[in-house]
């Protein structure tokens, strides 16, 4: 019985990533490789670094769903300017500005003027995606110059390893003592599990939380600078795509609850572990990429009613406007 | 008068800026901010488009208007019940290709495909409202994902059977018709719309159903407690969402007669913005159909227009972007501070120069110097009672006062030591008398004119009159009725002290002075109410004349006391019979020796009638301090005076010492004595009063001997 008692969520998930990689190695010709174990990484590298970023916002209580757009635009508008011929130092400053501008207004909205994480973010989605869109790039898709640093970065190995799995274990690294062993990240737990009880201990919430969704939206920058470096190009349409839900994805479904101050850099760890091993699998089964978005939903789905269940909520207890 | 003060006489008292307070307090301001926006919007791109009103301009625009706003309003009742549903785009979606599918494909009739739309749109719905009214999950992630799913579904339908559908040679003139003929000049699509809204409307407004939506979108929790199924209604607000979803996939069906990759694309953000810039408030309670139709319309003709306007891929979605942004802030800055705003600018004092009174104090010789003969008053129920703001004596001699607390109580006589609780009436009962059949007529605060039988049953009599035309603030509905008395015919006469302020702030009301106060008749034979005299500062106590041909009301800020002619040549006419007392006026009783007693609230101070001649120091103060250290009547000393019908003063009572009767509100002669009451006192006081008739009552005075 204890045994099932101290069943939780991260626990389940372990499992369940230990059997499928398993069932995997045993069953799929191809998938128990060292190429391939390297392509799984690789492939969860920018999600995983994405993933980061969304999971120290949801324990905080709050959520992003900026960072497909703000990662997308923001490097294609650095692109666009460093191929119209703007200067290295000038392109970056102001594609960093740019970055930070949006985690601000993002993060000044929620948190002063107490408008809801979700609607402040969809909006600051719409918005930056229609802004760069129109206004500052003119095709959907755009290219990074020939020799350009962000090119090389793509080919670099270290011990044949992609440059950005180091990268995504130095982020989880730099995340987990940030979060573990600050005083600030301490208090992003204490937050977000109780707000009101935070602010009134004297803690300097709302700061904290324009902090978190500049540091959302930097990291963001960051994926897109990888994405982009392992592509050549950086594709605008990436944003109506599921990434987003990708992301939402590893961190609920790595047990990170959705109320806020819970979980951790493993729960992401264990989240993009699974998903990557999954969407791997499903690669070399050959699914259609439009079965595995229904999949992917539908697991998503699942880990939410878990959550729910895990992390219930009555009438009694359910904040007003708490949607 | 000095020029300043003048000046400060015609700035206060001719601007009218208590109607932005009154204004402020209406629901149908929320509407204000985005009919404006609509306004705005259709001016800005119907002047900027050309042909933009063009009869086939705007009927190809609004049949997507028309499906358009289906969604809407589907989405508004979910938003209204505290949910949000952003899967509409994807129900939308699967509904116009189920529609399309069984047309095509199966070579259903038209119905058929409705069903199909309506069955599709009403299964996801249920899905939705399962997972987020009985699991209760998250509805915004929720329904995100159910969006996805669903969108995924559609995206493998279209690629399996979409080629399918545009092979087949199926046609109707039905299925033509509801896409693209007309009915009275307005397409189907807009017919529906209309009748969808008008249903929603009604049902949300005037059904069980509807009101349960609004109670568990205005507090879950209290919905809960009240014993509402919060669970169902929440379902079933999804389902509704689902089949609003469906039938206007099932028009898009007919217009275009396809399903591609692009149905409904992107449907959920367009229908989420319009809803919020609409005015429909995030987390339920506050929003209506009407709103959500008026952001669909600012919605749909802002991104049209644009596309019309020749701006490039991504210009919608900035501009979505930014409206959605800046409806959801004002939405919650305009909920969280709108009662702040009101506090600020509702109360709006007005000038008044009081008069010179004579004075009140002991021993200065005029016949209103207080004295200390209320404080040898015993006392009845001291410490049982809060607030008999007026006590009245039955044929038996049994004493009745109303309390704080809601209740009638009953001492019996003769020692008024025993007391039960007469009747409970749920509002403070202030003023009260006795009619012919020993009815107890009661004024009851902020609920209106009550008749208690002796058996005990409470009947309302009277809760509102005539609406006047001119007022902003309802003033049909009484918010302090005051005090009452009944004429020999049987007519019950009242005040109403104040339109502006609820019973229990009155010092509000003090503070601003303005006059609002009714008296009021209300006729037992045709049980109608009318308004007899309006504008007068704080109308207070009644009492019928001993003639029974006029009636006295007093006036509390001015501290004057009124005549007014119920018959006889005067009859209707109105005259002031006191001025300018030194203190503030309240309820009137008969007195045996055919005079009158009138009780004083308070005394006025040279201060607050200072104050009275500078409003701006008064709207400052009330913006600016803390309730607390307002300048308002003195209610710490007060009295009782005997007047005759001359208008002449016969005698003044206080208690100087402030124990026992610093305020009094009214007080009833009964058998040689003296009842007391003060609205904020413990106690009802006993006076014996000297060389009064011992067997005068006010029951025999009234009505005469018991038949």
């Amino acid at each position: 019985m204890s045994f099932i008692k101290n069943l939780n969520q991260e626990s389940i998930v372990l499992a369940i990533t230990v059997v499928m990689f398993a069932l995997a190695s045993l069953l799929l010709p191809g998938f128990f490789s060292a190429n391939n174990l390297v392509a799984i990484v690789r492939s969860v590298s920018v999600l995983g670094i994405l993933a980061l970023g969304m999971a120290m916002i949801i324990i905080g209580r709050g959520i992003d769903l900026s960072m497909v757009a703000i990662m997308a635009m923001s490097v294609a508008c650095y692109l666009q300017m460093l191929n119209s011929g703007m200067g290295e130092g000038s392109a970056l400053v102001l594609a960093l500005a740019g970055v930070l501008a949006i985690g601000l207004i993002n993060g000044v909205l929620v948190a002063y003027a107490d408008v809801p994480a979700i609607f402040v973010t969809l909006a600051s989605s719409s918005f930056v995606f229609g802004f760069v869109r129109s206004q500052l790039i003119n095709t959907d898709a755009v290219p990074v110059p020939s020799g350009h640093w962000v090119e090389i970065l793509g080919g670099m190995r270290f011990m044949s390893i992609p440059v950005e799995v180091f990268l995504f274990a130095g982020l989880a690294l730099a995340t987990f003592l940030f979060l573990r062993y600050s005083k600030w990240g301490r208090y992003v737990y204490y937050a977000g599990d109780n707000p009101e009880a935070a602010r009134n201990s004297g803690m300097p919430v709302r700061p904290m939380m324009v902090l978190r969704y500049v540091i959302s939206a930097l990291i963001a920058f960051i994926a897109g600078i990888l994405t982009a470096s392992s592509l050549h190009s950086i594709n605008t349409r990436i944003v109506n795509s599921n990434l987003l839900y990708d992301i939402v994805l590893i961190t609920v479904i790595g047990g990170i609850g959705l109320s806020g101050g819970k979980g951790g850099v493993r729960n992401v760890l264990f989240g993009a572990a699974l998903i990557g091993i999954m969407l791997n699998a499903m690669t070399i089964i050959d699914i259609p990429l439009l079965y595995q978005n229904l999949i992917k939903a539908g697991i998503l789905l699942g880990a939410i009613i878990v959550d729910g269940i895990l992390n219930p909520r009555d009438e009694q207890t359910a904040q007003q406007g708490d949607i | 008068m000095a020029f300043r003060e003048r000046l400060q006489a015609w700035r206060y008292n001719t601007i009218p800026d208590h109607l932005i307070g009154e204004i402020l307090t209406k629901r149908w301001t929320d509407n204000a901010i985005p009919f404006i926006a609509l306004v705005i919007t259709v001016a800005a791109f119907g002047s900027a488009i050309p042909g933009f009103f063009r009869p086939y301009s705007l009927q190809e625009s609004t049949r997507q208007l028309g499906e358009f706003s289906l969604v809407v309003t589907g989405l508004s009742v979910v938003m209204l019940g505290g949910g949000i549903d952003l899967s509409v785009g994807s129900i939308f979606a699967l509904a116009t290709f189920a529609s399309v599918g069984t047309f095509f494909i199966f070579e259903a009739p038209v119905w058929v495909c409705l069903l199909a739309a309506i069955a599709t749109g009403v299964v996801c719905g249920a899905i939705n409202g399962y997972l987020i009214g009985f699991l209760r999950l998250r509805a915004f992630l929720t329904t995100l994902v159910t969006f996805i799913i669903g969108r995924a579904l559609f995206d493998i339908l279209v690629v399996q059977y979409g080629a399918a559908t545009q092979m087949s040679f199926m046609s109707s003139d039905l299925w033509d018709f509801i896409g693209d003929g007309t009915l009275f000049g307005f397409s189907v699509p807009v017919l529906t719309a209309i009748v969808f809204a008008l249903i929603t409307h009604i049902a949300l407004t005037r059904s069980r159903p509807g009101w349960h939506v609004q109670a568990v979108g205005g507090s879950r929790r209290s919905a809960h407690n009240a014993g509402i199924r919060v669970r169902r209604t929440v379902f079933m607000t999804y389902v509704f969402s689902g089949f609003c979803a469906g039938v206007s996939g099932f028009l898009m069906a007919t217009r275009l007669s396809s399903a591609g990759p692009g149905t409904g694309h992107g449907l959920e953000i367009l229908a989420l913005t319009a809803a919020v810039v609409g005015g429909n408030s995030l987390g339920g309670g506050r929003g209506s159909v009407v709103k959500g139709i008026m952001g669909a319309i600012i919605v749909l003709v802002m991104t049209n227009g644009l596309i019309r306007l020749g701006f490039g891929t991504g210009t919608n979605q900035m501009v979505l972007g930014i409206m959605l942004a800046l409806a959801v802030t004002i939405d919650i800055r305009w909920l969280k501070n709108r009662h702040k705003v009101l506090n600020e600018v509702y109360v709006a004092p007005v000038y008044l120069k009081m008069g010179k009174s004579e004075s009140a104090e002991p021993g200065s010789g005029s016949a209103y110097s207080l004295n200390n003969k209320l404080s040898s008053a015993q006392h009845i129920g001291l410490g049982e009672l809060e607030g008999p703001e007026d006590v009245i004596l039955d044929r038996d001699d049994h004493l009745y006062c109303g309390t704080r607390h809601g209740e009638i109580i009953r001492y019996f006589a003769p020692d008024y030591k025993r007391s039960e609780v007469f009747a409970h009436v749920g509002g403070f009962p202030l003023g009260l008398a006795f009619d012919k059949d020993q009815n107890l007529i009661t004024c009851v605060g902020a609920m209106g004119l009550y008749k208690i039988s002796p058996d005990r049953e409470v009947t309302r009599l009277s809760a509102e009159t005539r609406r006047s035309l001119t007022s902003i603030v309802d003033d049909a509905r009484m918010r302090d009725p005051n005090d009452l008395d009944i004429a020999p015919d049987g007519k019950i006469y009242f005040t109403d002290s104040t339109k502006r302020y609820d019973a229990h702030e009155w010092m509000l009301d003090s503070i601003e002075n303005r006059g609002t106060g009714r008296l009021l008749v209300y006729d037992p034979k045709d049980g109608s109410t009318k308004t007899l005299l309006d504008g007068y500062r704080y109308t207070n106590g009644v009492c019928m004349a001993h003639d029974g041909q006029s009636l006295y009301f007093s006036e509390s800020w001015r501290s004057r006391i009124h005549r007014y002619w119920i018959a006889g040549p005067k009859a209707g006419t109105v005259e002031c019979v006191i001025k300018d007392m030194p203190g503030y006026t309240d309820n009137i009783n008969r007195a045996s020796d055919g005079t009158y007693w009138m009780a004083w609230l308070g005394m006025r101070t040279p201060s607050f009638d200072l104050s009275l001649r500078h409003p701006d120091m008064r709207k400052r103060m009330t913006r600016r301090l803390p309730q607390d250290d307002w300048l308002f009547p003195n209610i710490n000393t007060g009295g009782i005076v005997k007047f005759d019908d001359s208008g002449t003063i016969i005698q003044t009572m206080g208690d100087l010492t402030g124990q026992n009767h610093p305020m009094v509100t009214s007080m009833r002669e009964h058998k040689g004595k003296l009842f007391i009451g003060g609205i904020l006192n413990n106690r009802i006081g006993l006076f014996d009063i000297e060389g009064a008739d011992p067997n005068w009552t006010g029951m025999t005075s009234y009505w005469g001997e018991k038949a």
